[in-house]
């Protein structure tokens, strides 16, 4: 019963979306305020539906409900509570389900904080959303339906052993929220594009969802990048997998586009420009839930594969992307220019940055669409590993941080040059020099380290230097202005992280007799042998390591290799001692003969840097969001109308 | 005409650094690209001597043997038809098992043995590397083949 009131209430959304993509977008081309109003409720009864259709669905892992093909397939009875609720969105149909939702709750967010815009704005937003959210819809009913009955079944086939994980409660609703994010920047880009009403206040408008979209993926790109991390067992934090650079890939072109936005809304300049990239981000979302969903990439978020669906995703994918692509052509001539700027200014760096970016993205892009291209046309196959991607990505990233110092201190319009230059040699002086006796600390004196220290004390001097100035010119509080800063020391930090851990991290891969001692740097891990345990669903070996640092007794770690009851799948789980400056990580290979173990031990300095440094960049984007500026243009708008 | 001038920099300027970053982009390609063989295409002598590749199949049964030191492995990797020895120093992934379907990044070495330096994992136990499957597919095809025109 419940599951088909879910199937029901997901048709139901679907004549809902329809009504709110077409109406609202006739009616404000129309300029009949009646269809125009149908926007609001439309959008919120479509979530509403949504939502009914989602909780059906996780109420039905919740209690079992094992006559549903995908409970059947992705739970267990035996599974403990939560990530039967997590399983909700564990398999292909139910997180193309959290989509739409993530979508619907979105589009409701834009209908409640839209009382500052024009009518026939939020009609064609509103309506743009209503489009995409119908297309995920049919998508749904008509090739993954989530609630699909089949004959009772005794029980699951139990959740993937790499979900069964606290990141996994968290990890795809905020990536999702991320990805699905970027729509109301595309939607805002396409009502500007049908209105031909694309100016500064439509950048202030677009301008915090963005940010938050933008922030919400950081965040969730962070947690999957942390999760494979203590997770796999293998100690990396990033793979260049495809699937990570699908999602890589819209959050370095949001990345362009919110410093892209700030020059259309301060400036006016970079109009059509700032929409091309918006529909970008967007559809590089798509492509990112169509790689990952479709089955075309093998990896542990791809599904049983079903050429329908692919075939659905790609003509979705290629309307959307065809369709706004067209209209940007037709309407970006008649944009028009804005401010103009010398070649020397604030401008002038964030286009840099915006060049950077995009042919990161570009170099991310070719590296992961190549081989699946030559597959498919037969031509053989072929992979493109991290060798590729750090080679490109070094000598792309090292000029967009240095840039991202001066940007933020570079004026509008025009920059005084020796007036910056005698603003920034001191801050340049002391950065070389720290940065070339940093690495002797560490005993190893690398030029990669020295570049890495470089970069991130120069972001870190500017900050600085910017960050006083305001300070001194008795400019009061700006959340956009501390925002930017704060962001850009996350950059800083990361930085620190990423050339700690891959240049100075210890691996030992080995062979523990029970009693043996292995030393790594100043800890001694002892293998005290293995236990056995048991789980709710699962069984296996638990391992003891006692671990002294300097001599001194310091930590136990525990890590495990598990066998789950109803998959079979045997499962490694590591164990980790968290550090500010270093992570003690263990894993256990294989049992070998007479109680020894083979081993794999990591000591990896400043990792947790990595994702500090994303936090704080995300933390920087929603600050910025809070910016009285956003909120004093809805009121004064408010009291115009 | 200043203003001129400056934009011809400017375009001038940016057509450069547009050259110098697909440059290095192509070159970085070009020279990291890895090449997918099947044990039949290296026993024939298809795969470069000089550069990393990939190989896939299954794991020859019986073939796994471990050296004392508890990493080292030794295992064959074959699609039915040829059969290609490997050894591996580290941790096996979890689904590494005999008669499953494999995938392994390295070099031969001039023994003719090929020294993986990356042994990939499936995430499933259900789930075939989508190049171990493509190998084995080829060689059932080279077999069908040859016994064709008997």
């Amino acid at each position: 019963m419940i599951p088909e009131l879910g199937h029901f209430s997901l048709i139901l959304a679907l004549l809902l979306a329809l009504v709110q993509g077409v109406l609202p977008l006739a009616g404000a081309a129309r300029n009949n305020p009646a269809w125009m109003a149908v926007a609001r409720p439309a959008a919120r009864a479509q979530f509403l539906f949504v939502a009914i259709a989602f909780a059906a669905l996780a109420y039905s892992f919740l209690i079992g409900d094992f006559s549903v093909v995908n409970v059947t397939r992705n739970s267990h009875s035996r599974l403990p509570e939560i990530y039967r609720f997590t399983a909700t969105w564990g398999s292909h149909e139910g997180s193309m389900l959290l989509w739409t939702f993530i979508l619907a709750l979105w589009t409701v967010s834009v209908t409640l904080f839209s009382r500052h815009l024009p009518d026939d704005m939020v009609a064609r937003v509103v309506g743009v959303m209503g489009l995409v959210s119908f297309g995920f819809l049919l998508f749904m009913l008509a090739t993954s339906n989530p609630f699909l009955r089949m004959p009772m079944a005794m029980d699951g086939s139990d959740l993937n052993p790499l979900l069964q994980d606290p990141g996994m409660v968290v990890h795809p609703p905020i990536l999702y929220m991320g990805y699905v994010g970027f729509s109301v920047a595309f939607a805002f880009a396409i009502a500007a594009l049908l209105s031909g009403k694309l100016d500064a206040s439509w950048a202030r408008w677009s301008r915090p969802w963005t940010t938050a979209a933008w922030a919400f993926l950081t965040i969730g790109i962070m947690m999957g990048s942390w999760w494979a991390y203590y997770e796999l067992g293998w100690g990396g934090w990033w793979f260049w997998d495809p699937v990570e650079n699908a999602s890589l890939m819209p959050w370095l072109v949001g990345t362009a586009l919110i410093h892209s936005l700030a020059v259309t809304e301060k400036r006016g300049s970079f109009k059509a420009w700032t929409v091309f990239l918006a529909i970008g981000a967007f559809s590089l979302s798509l492509l990112g839930t169509f790689l990952v969903r479709s089955g075309v990439l093998s990896s542990v978020h791809s599904f049983a594969t079903d050429p329908t669906r692919g075939l659905f995703i790609l003509i979705f994918l290629a309307s959307v992307i065809g369709s706004s692509l067209f209209l940007f052509a037709m309407r970006a001539s008649k944009v028009g220019l804005g401010g103009r700027f010398a070649l020397v200014s604030r401008e002038s760096f964030l286009m840099v940055n915006n060049i950077l970016l995009l042919t990161a993205t570009g170099a991310v892009l070719l590296g992961t669409l190549y081989p699946l291209f030559l597959d498919a046309l037969g031509l053989g196959k072929i992979s493109v590993g991290p060798p590729y991607f750090n080679s490109v990505f070094v000598p792309l990233v090292t000029p967009l941080i240095f840039l991202a110092g001066i940007g933020p201190l570079a004026r509008w319009k025009q920059v005084n040059v020796p007036e910056l230059a005698h603003r920034l040699k001191w801050g340049f002086g002391a950065s070389v020099v720290v940065a070339l006796l940093l690495p002797l600390a560490q005993g190893d004196w690398q030029p990669m380290v020295a570049l890495g220290c470089l970069l991130s004390l120069w972001l870190a001097v500017t900050a600085a230097i910017g960050v006083r100035a305001r300070l001194r010119s008795g400019a009061g509080w700006s959340a956009n202005f501390y925002g930017m800063h704060l962001a850009h020391l996350g950059v800083a930090v990361m930085v620190i992280g990423v050339t700690m851990v891959s240049n100075y991290q210890t691996e030992r891969n080995m062979r523990m007799a029970v009693g043996e001692t292995v030393t790594v740097k100043e800890y001694t891990f002892r293998f005290d042998g293995v236990t056995d345990v048991t789980g709710p669903n699962y069984t296996g070996s638990r391992g003891t390591l006692e671990v002294s640092e300097n001599g001194k007794p310091f930590t136990t770690l525990h890590p495990e290799k598990r066998i789950y009851v109803a998959s079979g799948m045997p499962f490694t789980e590591s164990d980790i001692d968290y550090g500010f400056t270093r992570d003690l990580y263990v894993a256990l290979g294989e049992r070998l003969d007479d109680g020894a173990w083979s081993v794999r031990l990591f000591h990896k300095p400043f990792v947790v840097w990595i994702w500090i440094g994303a936090v704080l960049m995300a933390l920087g984007g929603f600050m910025a969001i809070t910016d009285r500026r956003y909120r004093i243009s809805r009121k004064k708008e408010g009291a115009k109308a | 005409m200043k203003s001129r001038h400056k934009k011809l920099l400017l375009i001038a300027v940016v057509v450069l650094a547009l050259g110098a970053v697909a440059a290095l982009v192509l070159n970085a390609f070009q020279s990291n690209l890895v090449f997918f063989f099947s044990p039949t295409q290296v026993a024939n002598g298809e795969a470069p001597m000089e550069r990393a590749f990939r190989i896939g199949g299954l794991v020859e049964d019986g073939s796994l043997r471990r050296e004392p030191d508890g990493v080292t492995a030794h295992f064959r990797i074959t699609d039915t038809a040829k059969t290609i020895p490997v050894t591996y120093k580290g941790l096996l992934p979890d689904l590494f098992k005999e008669g499953k379907g494999v995938v392994a990044e390295g070099r031969m070495n001039t023994g003719g043995v090929f020294v993986a330096e990356q042994v990939l994992a499936k995430h499933d136990e259900n789930y075939m590397p989508p190049e171990a499957a493509s190998a084995l597919e080829q060689a059932q095809k080279a077999q069908q083949t040859l016994v064709a025109p008997k």
